[in-house]
């Protein structure tokens, strides 16, 4: 940690500016920096060693008629999309029957979540075998003698999306639940008493009172999923390794792939820009909305 | 608003729930929650029950197909061939090699971790600088980058540091990006402590490191908990991390060692041994998990629901 | 007194370097699978039987998983003192970028232009004249691995070549079993529509979009009878699911499946199940079609390391695996073929005598990884798993393929 070289008033509170210097590095440096190095070398033609040889938008030209990135895109859009409904219509669901002032609430409260506190490539591993044609939840209900039924999405390039929809749910969707929780327990008492007073229905008020109010909940529960899954990684690893062929196939194995496999760092580069690229699309308006162009950002 | 919600929601799980007082008998309505609540749980509970019945059968009991049922002749051996037998290559330690390189990996960048965003969050709470939000922001921004826009450049950086492939190198990176959210998280907790405490103490002449030291820290014990726990169950489980920057196999932390040993094939595969292999890796987060619960979900709303 | 000294000077000097420096080598490989695994012992054993010490990083997964880590470390500052990488172009960046060891005076000093063949597996690792990798093994992609007893026990004779496999398919289907194994992974359906292009399309036509790079022919109606030969294929293989490839090879030695198309490294898991070619199963280079192989294989490489010790003994290893014991009794258990035509490997089983003899004979041909780069490889990989796995047209899935190999010259 290097002494920053500054003037005059800087030295008024030397101290605190030395302890965040790793916050002012890392966020400069790391998360600025870098992202720039990226996007700028993405325009290169880098093999295995980044090299400074541009060609323009070469990189970008390839991977939009690459069919595999293609692909990955309408997955990612399409598992993205339901896992973003599912999440918050399930975590809200169960928000609101949580709230009923139940019994057991600890207990239910610990089932669901305790999903959240395993590693993805556990929970890739799991659902991979509880999915399995043979041993799985296909074998065991042929087993009971319905010799048809048919439950294989892990093999079936058209069902495997929501094969891993399933296994990322549960993992997800009681983290969901617990931030709904806390949305719903912070609104006040006296809300529901004047609801109450007017006689309008318990599932009315939830639907026209509470949820707008929950807003910056929701709005925060948004961003956070749709954070999480443009990185979605060490699930497909886990459990469908992008197959059956390229069907499960995501931008963030595409990466890897073209980085470290094909030994073409340019292509990587490019692949990651575009993953970038959709995350601000995702925070940019969130930004606006939240912070309403006081703060900048 | 938003901060009233925040501050609301984390006091106010500990308010009572909402609804009319319930009716203590088989109503309608409760049959439906009950029943809804019910069928959810066995949703979440089906996997683990799966994984702990396949783990402690034996091969043939496996091969035979039902996944549901508990075993005929329970065998503990799954475990110990996951444990001490599992081989990935030449090596034939099992899973225990990659148990202790991530409590090597978890002890260290847990520590530091939250050392460093602990500083961080009291420094832009109570010694605001001018450009001290704009950085802040940076950092959160940044936390919502793919790894992947920066994975390239940080190994650049590790191999001119002469990192790259250490497990100081390992604990680096996961500071450095463990930083958004806990420094966040440590903003947030401190700047819901009383002010006058703190100008109390400068008043009396304490310094930065003082203050921090002796009225923070001891104060902050709650939070620290929660980050703490946050830490232990991501770094744990992470897995991108430990593929690109440990560079020795017998490095691997337990995540990548147990992908290897599942997803890569030596004839057979033993289910039993690798579900065996997967609750392992997943028990010491759990653990934390089911200790800390409560903590655990406040630790999550507080920091993640952000004003 | 003078004799004295200079007896003793002399004697000491002989006596000190042999066993004096017992030094580690981290040597990394992705041989993990029960044969393999016995086969890269055979080396170990060798190296410590020599005074120095085999420390073996074996890497889960395969190379597609191995190779990244590989290079990470290489290109990171922490090299290993040996590794593996397959005959080609997978190491030729590194190499150019001054990273690997030179061995010309290892080469020149154990006479490997002349020992080995053929000179194509120095050649993909020679740069300006010098030598950069020990070349430990031949093994060719293009086999066919029937299970005898699935004909048998269906009357069926067993089939000699691709076009009979492929007319016996059909009843092999209605008796419920899989015609053909393949595995998920992307190196795999590379390889099966690799043999089949010299299978059914010859090994000129191979040559010629291959080596001489011509994309007419690429795009030309052979090629196309080529594609719809695969499509063909693939229809047998539908009902394959599992992923790696001695999954899939299991599925053939236990008889759920007819044949799968792999390299010769498939006899390691036959031996291992204690199978007996010609009796229990058969197999078939080239498709049974074309009596060729294909020269790929396994190289190990040397990074550069400061520590001269660990260079001596790297130049040690070297030579150590390319000398005639090392061979014999690596190649064995490996099921690959040798380096060197100048050891006796009268142990051999049939499918080794094969391809012994073929290798013999001169019919050789490169391989994909020696004559096109590792992006084009991944991106027909990626061509290749899609086809396999979608009903993509043969039409479409040339257009695209002849667009990759564009992309790569």
């Amino acid at each position: 940690m290097a002494t920053p070289a500054r003037k005059s008033r800087v030295f008024r509170n030397l101290n605190a500016k030395i302890a965040a210097v790793p916050m002012i590095f890392c966020s400069v440096v790391v998360f600025l920096g870098f992202s720039i190095w990226t996007v700028v070398y993405s325009f290169t033609s880098s093999k295995l060693l980044p090299k400074a040889n541009f060609v323009g938008f070469d990189q970008y030209e390839r991977l939009w008629s690459n069919s595999r990135w293609l692909v990955s895109i309408e997955n990612l859009m399409v598992f993205g999309s339901l896992s973003l409904i599912f999440t918050i219509v399930m975590g809200f669901t169960l928000a609101v029957l949580m709230d009923q002032k139940i019994r057991f609430e600890d207990t239910f409260r610990t089932i669901m979540l305790y999903p959240f506190a395993l590693s993805f490539i556990v929970t890739g591993l799991v659902w991979q075998w509880v999915l399995n044609p043979d041993f799985g939840i296909q074998g065991i209900v042929r087993g009971w003698g319905w010799e048809s039924f048919s439950f294989d999405p892990l093999n079936n390039p058209k069902l495997v999306l929501y094969g891993l929809l399933i296994a990322g749910l549960w993992q997800g969707t009681g983290f969901v639940m617990a931030l709904m929780l806390a949305g719903l327990r912070g609104i006040d008492e006296d809300i529901w008493k004047a609801t109450r007073v007017d006689g309008i229905p318990t599932w009315k008020t939830y639907i026209v009172v509470i949820i707008p109010m929950m807003r910056p909940v929701f709005i925060t529960t948004l961003v956070l999923v749709a954070a999480g899954i443009i990185k979605l990684y060490d699930l497909v690893i886990a459990q469908t390794s992008g197959g059956p062929g390229n069907a499960s196939q995501v931008p963030a194995m595409y990466v890897y792939s073209y980085m470290f496999q094909a030994q073409n760092l340019g292509q990587g580069f490019a692949a990651s820009t575009m993953m970038l690229l959709s995350v601000l699309i995702v925070l940019i308006p969130w930004a606006y909305l939240e912070f309403g162009g006081k703060k900048h950002g | 608003m938003a901060d009233a919600t925040v501050n609301g929601a984390v006091a106010g799980s500990e308010a009572s729930p909402r609804g009319a007082k319930p009716a203590r008998r088989l109503s309608g309505r409760n049959i439906m929650i009950y029943g809804t609540l019910i069928v959810v749980c066995l949703y979440y509970l089906l996997p683990l029950w799966v994984m702990v019945m396949t783990s402690l059968k034996g091969m043939p009991e496996v091969r035979l197909g039902n996944i549901f049922a508990p075993p005929v002749e329970m065998t503990f051996q799954p475990w110990v061939k996951a444990w001490a037998e599992a081989c990935t290559g030449l090596n034939c330690d099992g899973l225990s090699r990659g148990f202790w390189n991530s409590v090597q990996i978890t002890v260290p960048s847990v520590i530091v971790s939250i050392f460093v965003a602990s500083v961080n969050g009291y420094a832009l709470i109570n010694w605001r600088f001018k450009g001290s939000e704009v950085f802040f922001t940076i950092l959160i921004f940044g936390s919502f980058i793919p790894y992947q826009v920066m994975l390239y450049p940080m190994v650049v950086m590790l191999r001119e540091m002469g990192l790259y492939g250490s497990l100081t190198g390992l604990v680096v990176v996961h500071t450095i990006f463990g930083m958004p959210i806990l420094t966040l998280l440590f903003r947030n907790y401190f700047a819901s402590m009383p002010e006058e405490l703190f100008k109390a103490a400068r008043v009396d002449g304490a310094g930065f490191w003082r203050i921090y030291f002796h009225i923070m820290l001891p104060m902050s014990l709650p939070i620290f908990v929660v980050a703490l726990i946050l830490q232990v169950t991501g770094i744990w489980n992470d897995f991108l991390f430990g593929v690109v920057f440990i560079s020795k196999a017998e490095n691997y932390p337990m995540t990548v060692q147990l992908n290897n040993i599942v997803n890569s094939v030596q004839g057979v595969k033993e289910y039993n041994v690798n579900m065996a292999a997967t609750m392992l890796t997943g028990l010491v987060p759990l653990i934390i998990y089911f200790i800390s619960g409560k903590l655990f979900v406040r630790g999550i709303a507080a920091g993640a629901v952000k004003g | 007194m003078k004799n004295f000294k200079l007896a003793a000077g002399l004697l000491l000097s002989v006596a000190l370097p042999s066993g004096a420096f017992a030094t580690d080598l981290e040597i990394t490989h992705w041989w993990t699978s029960g044969g393999e695994a016995a086969a890269v012992a055979e080396f170990a054993k060798a190296f410590d039987a020599t005074g120095d010490h085999w420390v073996d990083g074996a890497i889960a997964g395969g190379g597609d998983t191995a190779r990244p880590v590989m290079i990470s470390r290489i290109t990171g500052g922490d090299p290993m003192a040996a590794t593996q990488f397959n005959h080609g172009q997978q190491a030729m960046e590194l190499v150019e970028a001054g990273l690997m060891l030179d061995l010309t005076d290892v080469a020149t000093a154990e006479g490997w232009k002349d020992k080995i063949f053929p000179p194509s597996l120095l050649d993909a690792c020679t740069l300006d004249g010098k030598i950069y990798c020990a070349p430990v093994n031949i093994h060719s992609p293009e086999w066919l691995w029937l299970n005898n007893k699935v004909y048998t026990d269906l009357g069926l004779p067993v089939p000699t070549n691709w076009t009979e496999f492929v007319a016996s398919a059909p009843q092999v289907e209605a008796a419920g079993k899989v015609p053909l194994a393949l595995g998920n992974q992307p190196w795999q359906s590379n390889l099966a529509f690799g043999a089949i292009t010299v299978g059914v399309g010859g090994l000129e036509l191979w040559k010629k979009v291959n080596v001489d790079k011509d994309m007419d022919a690429a795009a030309g109606p052979e090629m196309a009878a080529v594609f719809q030969a695969a499509a063909d294929a693939r229809k047998l293989a539908a009902k394959s699911t599992v992923q790696d490839w001695n999954q899939a090879t299991n599925m053939v030695i236990t008889g759920e499946a007819a044949g799968q198309i792999m390299g010769d490294w498939a006899q390691g898991e036959f031996a291992v199940a204690g199978k007996v070619a010609g009796t229990d199963y058969t197999c078939l280079p080239g498709l049974g079609m074309n009596a060729y192989l294909s020269t790929g294989g396994d190289a190990f490489y040397f990074p550069k390391l400061a520590d001269p010790e660990k260079e001596a003994a790297q130049k040690r290893l070297a030579a150590l695996l390319v000398s005639p014991e090392a061979q014999v009794a690596f190649n064995l258990k490996k099921g690959s073929l040798p380096i060197r035509g100048d050891i006796d490997m009268g142990a051999a089983n049939d499918c080794m005598k094969k391809g012994l003899e073929i290798l013999a004979s001169g019919n050789l041909l490169p391989t994909g990884d020696m004559v096109w780069s590792p992006d084009v490889q991944t991106q027909a990989g990626d061509l290749m798993v899609e086809f396999w796995k979608t009903d993509m047209s043969a039409a479409d899935a040339q257009a695209k393929w002849v667009e990759i190999l564009k992309s790569g010259l």
